[in-house]
C-alpha cells in the first residue's frame, strides 16, 4: 500500500447551465498512490476533463473531498492552491501551451519565477531539465522553431522543473502523430519509473496502454478501474527507439 | 522576481512595438503639455512677482483731486489739493515708514545733439526708499538739495541712454529749456510696470527744483501725489483709515462730502495681478491635464486589449502557479512602465518646448524641479490608476476558461 498522492471521496461537480443545473460528476471515489501511472479514459462529456481540473486545483468540487498529498484542498485559499499548482503539480496540456515569445529556457523556467527563485538558479534548473528531455541545445530558441513533439517535450520539462510529485497530462498526445505520441509516452513512462506519479487523460487505447492502471469515466462516474492488461503494454516495448537521446538519469527502463 | 517581471514587461511591450509607442505617445503629449503649460504659467507668475517687487512694497499712492473746467473733469492729480504740509502730517501717523510728495510733469530735455521727452518727478530723497529703487551709479540728491532747490537730477536708465548714449552721465549736465541740470546718479533699471509702461523713462529731482525751475507751479508746495510707505502689510488697513481721516480733517471736508483726493493701495492692485496670473496658470495646467487624462485612458484601452489577447497566456501562468497578485503586478508594471517612459519623453519635449517658447516668443518660462517631480508622480499615478482595472481583470480570470481561450 503506497501513500496516497490523490485521494478523492464522494466527489461531485454541478454546473449551472442555461438549460438548468447539470451534474458533470456524480460521485467519484479514487485513490492514486505515489508512483502510480494512471490513464483516465472516457468519451467526451463523461466528466474526465472536469475531474482533471479539480485534480489540478483549477476548479473546486461541489461536493465531496479531495486530498492532494494528504492536504484537504477545500481548506486552501487561492494563493495556497496557486502554490500547490506551482510546487506539487506539473501540468502538460494537449496544445503544449508554451509562451510564443519566450525562449525555451525561459518557458521552462517560468514556474520557478512564481516560486521566487533568482535568475541564475532559474536558468540552471531550466537547462538541467531541458537536457533531460534532450533539447538542451535549443535552450535559446523560440517555440515556433521546433516541432510539435519537441514542444511537448519542452512542456514536460516545464512541468518537471519544480520537481513535482504529480504530473497531470490532459491529452498530451492529442496533437501529435502516433510515432511522436509514443515517444512522448515513453518520456512519461520513464518519469514514472523515477517515482513521479503520472495521471493522464486520453481517449486513445494505445496511449492508455502505456499506463499501469486505466480508469474509465462514463456519465460522471467511474465505470472501470483496473490495471492495464499486460498484453497491451507492448507499445511501450520500445527498446529500439531512442526517445531520450541523452544517456544517464533516464535509462530505457523495461516496460511494466 | 522583479527583475524577471521587468524583463517580461519589456518583452510584452516589444512584441507590439507600434502599439506600445502610440500608447506612449498619449502620455508624451499629456506630460509635455502639462510641463509646457506649467512653465508658461509659472513664467507669467514670475514676471508679475518681479514687477510687484519693482513697485516697492506696502505702498499707498495718494492722488490729489481733479479740476473741472466747463464740465470737463481732468482726472486725478490735476487739482492742487495736496501739498507738502499734508505729506508731513501723514508722515507723523502710526505705521507710516516714509512719505515722499511727488509733483510731475513731462518735459523736453537736451544734451548735446540728443533731446528726449520724459516724465520728471519732483520729490524728496525718501522717494528712492519708498519705491525700493536703488541708485546704480553716482548718488541720490539730499535734503540740502531739496532745501536749496539745486539744479540736480537722477536719471532713469532709459533717459540716460537716450540723452547720453554710451557716455557715463554722472557729473555731466543736460538742459531743460535754457537751465542746466547736473546728473548726480543713474537709477537701477526697473523694467515695465503692471500697465506695461517703461518705469525707467523718468528723471527724478528735488521737489523744490522741479516746482520753481521746471514747472513754475502757481501754487507753491502743492503736489500731485504723495507716496506713503507703511511699515508692514499688516499696518496698511489702519494707515489707510488714519490717512483718510487726517486728510479730510486737514482739507476741512464736511461729513458726507466726497474726498478731494484718492488713496490707492498698490499692494492690493499687485495682489490682484498676482491672483490673476495664478488663476491663469492653474487654468493652463488644468487644460493640459485633460490631455494627460486622455493619455491615461489610452493606456487603459490598450491594456484591456492586451489582457484579452493574452488570455491564454494568463491561463497558462495561473496553471503553473502564478497567484492573482503576480498577474496583477505583471500588467500593472507594464502600464506603469509605459506611462513613466512616456512621461520621461514628454518631460524632455515639454522642457524643450518651453525653451523654444522662450526663444521665439520672448516669454519668461520657469521649469521648476517641483513641476518635474509632479509630472513623474502623476505619470506613475496615471499608470497605476488606469492600469489597475485591466490588471485586475486579468488577475480575476478563471484559469480553466483562460486556458480554453483561442
Amino acid at each position: 500500500m503506497t501513500e496516497a498522492v490523490i485521494r478523492v471521496e464522494s466527489l461531485g461537480k454541478d454546473y449551472d447551465t442555461p438549460a438548468g443545473p447539470f451534474t458533470a460528476l456524480k460521485e467519484v471515489n479514487l485513490h492514486v498512490g505515489t508512483g502510480e501511472f494512471v490513464a483516465i479514459m472516457g468519451p467526451s462529456g463523461s466528466g474526465k476533463s472536469t475531474f482533471m481540473n479539480i485534480l489540478g486545483c483549477l476548479d473546486r468540487p461541489s461536493r465531496g473531498r479531495y486530498f492532494l498529498a494528504g492536504r484537504d484542498v477545500a481548506g486552501l485559499d487561492k494563493d495556497e492552491t496557486a502554490q500547490l499548482r506551482n510546487r506539487t503539480i506539473g501540468f502538460v496540456f494537449q496544445g503544449f501551451n508554451l509562451l510564443p515569445r519566450m525562449s525555451l529556457a525561459d518557458n521552462v523556467a517560468l514556474p520557478l519565477v512564481y516560486s521566487g527563485l533568482g535568475h541564475a538558479e532559474r536558468r540552471e534548473h531550466a537547462r538541467e531539465v531541458l537536457e533531460k528531455v534532450g533539447l538542451g541545445r535549443y535552450a535559446d530558441s523560440l517555440p515556433s522553431r521546433i516541432s510539435g513533439g519537441q514542444q511537448q517535450r519542452v512542456a514536460i520539462a516545464r512541468a518537471l522543473v519544480n520537481r513535482p510529485r504529480l504530473i497531470l497530462a490532459d491529452e498530451p498526445t492529442g496533437n501529435l502523430d502516433s510515432h511522436t505520441s509514443h515517444e512522448i509516452m515513453q518520456v512519461f513512462r520513464t518519469l514514472n519509473e523515477e517515482g513521479i506519479t503520472v495521471v493522464l487523460i486520453t481517449h486513445e487505447p494505445d496511449i492508455a496502454a502505456f499506463a499501469r492502471r486505466q480508469v474509465r469515466f462514463l456519465d460522471g462516474e467511474i465505470v472501470h478501474d483496473a490495471p492495464t492488461p499486460t498484453h497491451q503494454a507492448t507499445p511501450g516495448e520500445a527498446g529500439d527507439r531512442h526517445p531520450l537521446p541523452r544517456e544517464g538519469g533516464w535509462g530505457e527502463g523495461p516496460p511494466c | 522576481m522583479l527583475g524577471a517581471m521587468l524583463h517580461e514587461a519589456w518583452r510584452a511591450m516589444g512584441a507590439n512595438r507600434l502599439r506600445t509607442l502610440l500608447t506612449m505617445l498619449g502620455m508624451v503629449i499629456g506630460v509635455g503639455a502639462v510641463v509646457l503649460m506649467m512653465a508658461i504659467g509659472q513664467g507669467a507668475q514670475y514676471t508679475v512677482a518681479q514687477t510687484i517687487n519693482s513697485m516697492g512694497s506696502n505702498i499707498f499712492v495718494v492722488l490729489s483731486g481733479f479740476t473741472t473746467t466747463g464740465g470737463v473733469r481732468s482726472g486725478g492729480g490735476s487739482a492742487p489739493t495736496l501739498n507738502v504740509a499734508d505729506a508731513n502730517a501723514v508722515a507723523e501717523l502710526d505705521g507710516v515708514e516714509t512719505v515722499a510728495p511727488v509733483h510731475w510733469g513731462s518735459v523736453q530735455m537736451v544734451h548735446g545733439p540728443n533731446n528726449w521727452n520724459a516724465w520728471v518727478h519732483g520729490t524728496s530723497p525718501a522717494y528712492f526708499d519708498a519705491r525700493s529703487w536703488p541708485i546704480a551709479d553716482g548718488t541720490a540728491f539730499t535734503d540740502s538739495d531739496l532745501r536749496a532747490a539745486t539744479r540736480v537730477a537722477v536719471l532713469g536708465r532709459t533717459v540716460a541712454q537716450n540723452l547720453f548714449g554710451e557716455e557715463d552721465p554722472v557729473g555731466k549736465t543736460f538742459r531743460i529749456g535754457q537751465a542746466p541740470f547736473t546728473v548726480l546718479g543713474v537709477m537701477a533699471p526697473k523694467g515695465q510696470n503692471l500697465d506695461g509702461r517703461d518705469q525707467d523713462d523718468l528723471v527724478v529731482m528735488p521737489l523744490t527744483t522741479a516746482q520753481r525751475k521746471v514747472f513754475g507751479t502757481p501754487f507753491q508746495g502743492s503736489v500731485r501725489q504723495i507716496l506713503v510707505k507703511a511699515v508692514s502689510p499688516e499696518a496698511m488697513p489702519a494707515v489707510e483709515k488714519a490717512m483718510e481721516a487726517l486728510l479730510r480733517q486737514r482739507h476741512r471736508i464736511r461729513e458726507g462730502a466726497d474726498n478731494d483726493f484718492t488713496i490707492r493701495n498698490l499692494t492690493a492692485v499687485a495682489d490682484t495681478a498676482a491672483e490673476t496670473t495664478r488663476v491663469m496658470s492653474m487654468l493652463l495646467g488644468a487644460i493640459a491635464s485633460v490631455s494627460l487624462l486622455v493619455g491615461g485612458i489610452g493606456i487603459m484601452n490598450i491594456m484591456l486589449v492586451s489582457v484579452t489577447e493574452r488570455t491564454r497566456e494568463i491561463g497558462i501562468r495561473m496553471a503553473i502557479g502564478a497567484r492573482e497578485r503576480d498577474i496583477l503586478a505583471q500588467f500593472l508594471l507594464e502600464a506603469v512602465i509605459i506611462s513613466v517612459i512616456g512621461c520621461a519623453i514628454g518631460l524632455v519635449l515639454g522642457v524643450g518646448g518651453a525653451a523654444l517658447v522662450n526663444q521665439l516668443a520672448k516669454m519668461t518660462v520657469v521649469v521648476s524641479g517641483g513641476s518635474v517631480l509632479t509630472a513623474f508622480a502623476v505619470a506613475a499615478g496615471v499608470g497605476i490608476f488606469f492600469g489597475f482595472y485591466p490588471a485586475k481583470k486579468a488577475a480575476r480570470l478563471d484559469p480553466i476558461e483562460a486556458l480554453r481561450y483561442q
